[in-house]
């Protein structure tokens, strides 16, 4: 059985301080990764903003595949809402970042609770359907719109205010990526509250076994919307943050191309644990960035590869590796 | 009046293509329940090699098409073989990935082969004349592609229906321990199927290159219309497919000749209301 490798599954929540303690080294380590590459890789700034993005959506991802155990192909229904949302906001009403990050958040949890009603009504195949097909309606009516949205042309026109009025958006993307790097450590240290709390405990239940969490009287259903709301408020957040700094929002970001993206980053990384997002995503999207620029045909054969490679040998993902080459070399358990 | 004659003939021969195509897949996920998102890459290939055959090569229309089959069917038996023993095993989500994974890698092969702009295949003069039926002229393609998927659907029903593989096929996918412990060789039955499912949407997707054209990105763009079409019909019912087919290709259709502004979204709502109502599909057996 799994029990001896999950440890960190199977414990009991420690609450707050259960957060804090555990993992707080390689917390640290990430962070200041994130802090050096800044100054380690000065010309890639926009290439790294959009990882940091990335992390983001794929980390609201892990909260319902991972925790939850819902298996969705249209998780870029949120992201792309928050996107549009924000983006919107910013050039109708206010083009203040900070408030268009909570326009984008509402907007997808909004979006998330909604499609999240009819959604978890359903299970396996029809589920993964009906994911998809509310992200293609949504991508339809956004397209539809066109005196709104741009269409196919995408959103322009967003020219954003400086951030607390202080820190302006530059061409070379230093504001941007402090800023995707700020937030994106915020919401980390959220999902890692959320995660350890009761409310991530029921996730992890419901994800193992429906019928005993109904059995000890836990509505099951409601507890899925809330969490797939959340989770759209935080794929919501990555999308503000996309139309935020890249200044356009395309129909891309609504598209399957990208549900089906973020869900290979996830599972390279491996399910459950919030770092798989982070170590997947970065590995996914920098050999993609390499890939394409050595040779931009044939890099799918590197990403259809590596898919198979790793749900064939090592299902958990590249977290599990470290296992993985303990068992085969001898070492350890 | 021609509107609604011009909606149904179009929506009749785009619905017949996407049976053709998708029918495989439904057998496929009824049969061996694996949710097999590479399905549209044997239409890639289908096509692919009736591109290479016709053009390439210079064989006849009438020589390359069955040869093109016949080459993705046997391609489809060898991965059969080689990857899909396993996928039976995964978990929906391995199995999504693992399919995805080889969609991957079909794309990228025939990108590295032929190139990523459209492979175009050469049709026989007659199909591209009119025919005129009396009250409506259309093109022959058209016909050519409503009658050949009226004959594949006659084709399956005696098929399924009088043959002995197709009541070991039935049996297999009603309950699949039964039937083996009944002595029925599922291995074989799902080597056999698979290979079926994949010929056959080989050749939809050779027939149907006019309406949906060939290119290395095919099956991850048309993948979830194939998906679509298995999960309205029901998984494991040829007749389901047969009809979801049909119903989605005229609705599509039609929004595209009324509203074209929006697209495929009558498609997609169309599926979430037969999804809600029945999850299982039309005539879902699974």
């Amino acid at each position: 059985m799994t029990m001896d490798t999950n440890l960190e599954k199977t414990s009991p929540a420690r609450g707050f301080r259960g957060a804090i303690n555990r993992r707080t080294v390689l917390d640290l380590a990430l962070i200041a990764v994130g802090i050096a590459a800044f100054f380690i890789f000065p010309d890639n700034l926009g290439f790294m903003t959009r990882v940091l993005i990335m992390i983001i959506m794929v980390l609201s991802l892990d909260l319902v595949l991972g925790y939850a155990g819902v298996a969705t192909l249209g998780h870029a229904a949120l992201f792309g809402t928050g996107a549009y949302g924000a983006g919107l906001f910013a050039v109708y009403i206010s083009a203040d970042p900070l408030l268009g990050l909570l326009v984008g958040a509402i907007a997808g949890a909004i979006i998330a609770f909604v499609s999240g009603l009819i959604l978890l009504r359903a299970n396996g195949l029809t589920l993964l359907m009906l994911s998809i097909a509310v992200a293609q309606v949504l991508q339809e009516i956004v397209n539809g719109e066109r005196w709104l949205t741009g269409g196919s042309d995408g959103l322009l026109g967003i020219d954003m205010d400086p951030i607390l009025g202080i820190y302006a958006f530059d061409f070379i993307g230093r504001t941007g990526y402090w800023y995707a790097l700020i937030v994106l450590i915020v919401v980390f240290i959220f999902l890692k509250i959320i995660v350890a709390s009761p409310f991530g405990l029921v996730a992890r239940g419901i994800h193992e076994s429906p019928e005993r969490m109904r059995a000890i009287g836990t509505p099951v259903y409601w507890r899925l919307v809330g969490i797939y709301t959340i989770a759209g408020g935080i794929a919501g957040i990555g999308g503000a943050l996309s139309a935020q700094v890249t200044e356009l929002v395309s129909l891309e970001s609504l598209g399957f191309a990208l549900s089906a993206e973020a869900l290979i980053m996830l599972i390279l990384g491996g399910l459950g644990r919030l770092y798989g997002a982070i170590f997947g995503t970065v590995i996914f999207m920098t050999v993609h960035h390499t890939a394409a620029s050595i040779d931009p045909f044939n890099w799918l054969f590197v990403i259809g590869a590596m898919v198979l490679l790793v749900v064939y040998f090592v299902p958990e993902g590249f977290l599990g590796l470290p296992q993985k080459l303990r068992k085969h070399l001898g070492l350890g358990k | 009046m021609s509107v609604l004659s011009g909606i149904l003939i179009d929506g009749f021969s785009y619905g017949m293509i996407l049976f053709m195509i998708s029918v495989g897949l439904s057998v496929t996920m009824g049969l061996m329940r694996v949710i097999n998102l590479a399905h549209g890459g044997f239409a890639l290939l289908g096509g692919a090699a009736a591109h290479w055959l016709t053009t390439g090569i210079g064989l006849g229309y009438f020589v390359a098409v069955p040869l093109a089959v016949l080459m993705t069917v046997l391609i489809a038996i060898a991965m059969e073989r080689v990857l899909y023993r396993k996928i039976y095993q995964f978990t929906e989500l391995q199995q999504v990935l693992a399919t995805i994974g080889i969609t991957f890698l079909m794309i990228a092969s025939v990108n590295y082969l032929l190139g990523s702009t459209i492979l175009a295949i050469q049709i026989p003069a007659a199909f591209t004349a009119s025919i005129d039926l009396g009250f409506r002229t259309l093109p022959g393609h058209r016909l050519v592609v409503i009658i050949a998927g009226l004959l594949i659907a006659a084709g399956l029903y005696v098929l399924l229906e009088r043959t002995r593989f197709g009541i070991q096929l039935r049996a297999a996918v009603d309950n699949r321990n039964m039937a083996a412990s009944l002595g029925i060789n599922t291995v074989k039955i799902y080597g056999l199927s698979f290979g079926l499912g994949a010929g056959l949407a080989a050749f939809g997707g050779i027939l149907g290159a006019e309406l949906l054209p060939i290119d290395a990105y095919y099956p991850l763009r048309y993948m979830v219309l194939f998906l679509v079409v298995v999960a309205v019909g029901g998984m494991g019912s040829i007749a389901g497919s047969f009809f979801a087919a049909i119903g989605l290709g005229i609705i599509d259709t039609a929004a595209r000749y009324i509203v074209p502004e929006y697209g495929t979204i009558f498609f997609f709502i169309a599926m979430m209301l037969v999804l809600t109502l029945r999850p299982r599909g039309l005539l879902g057996k699974a």
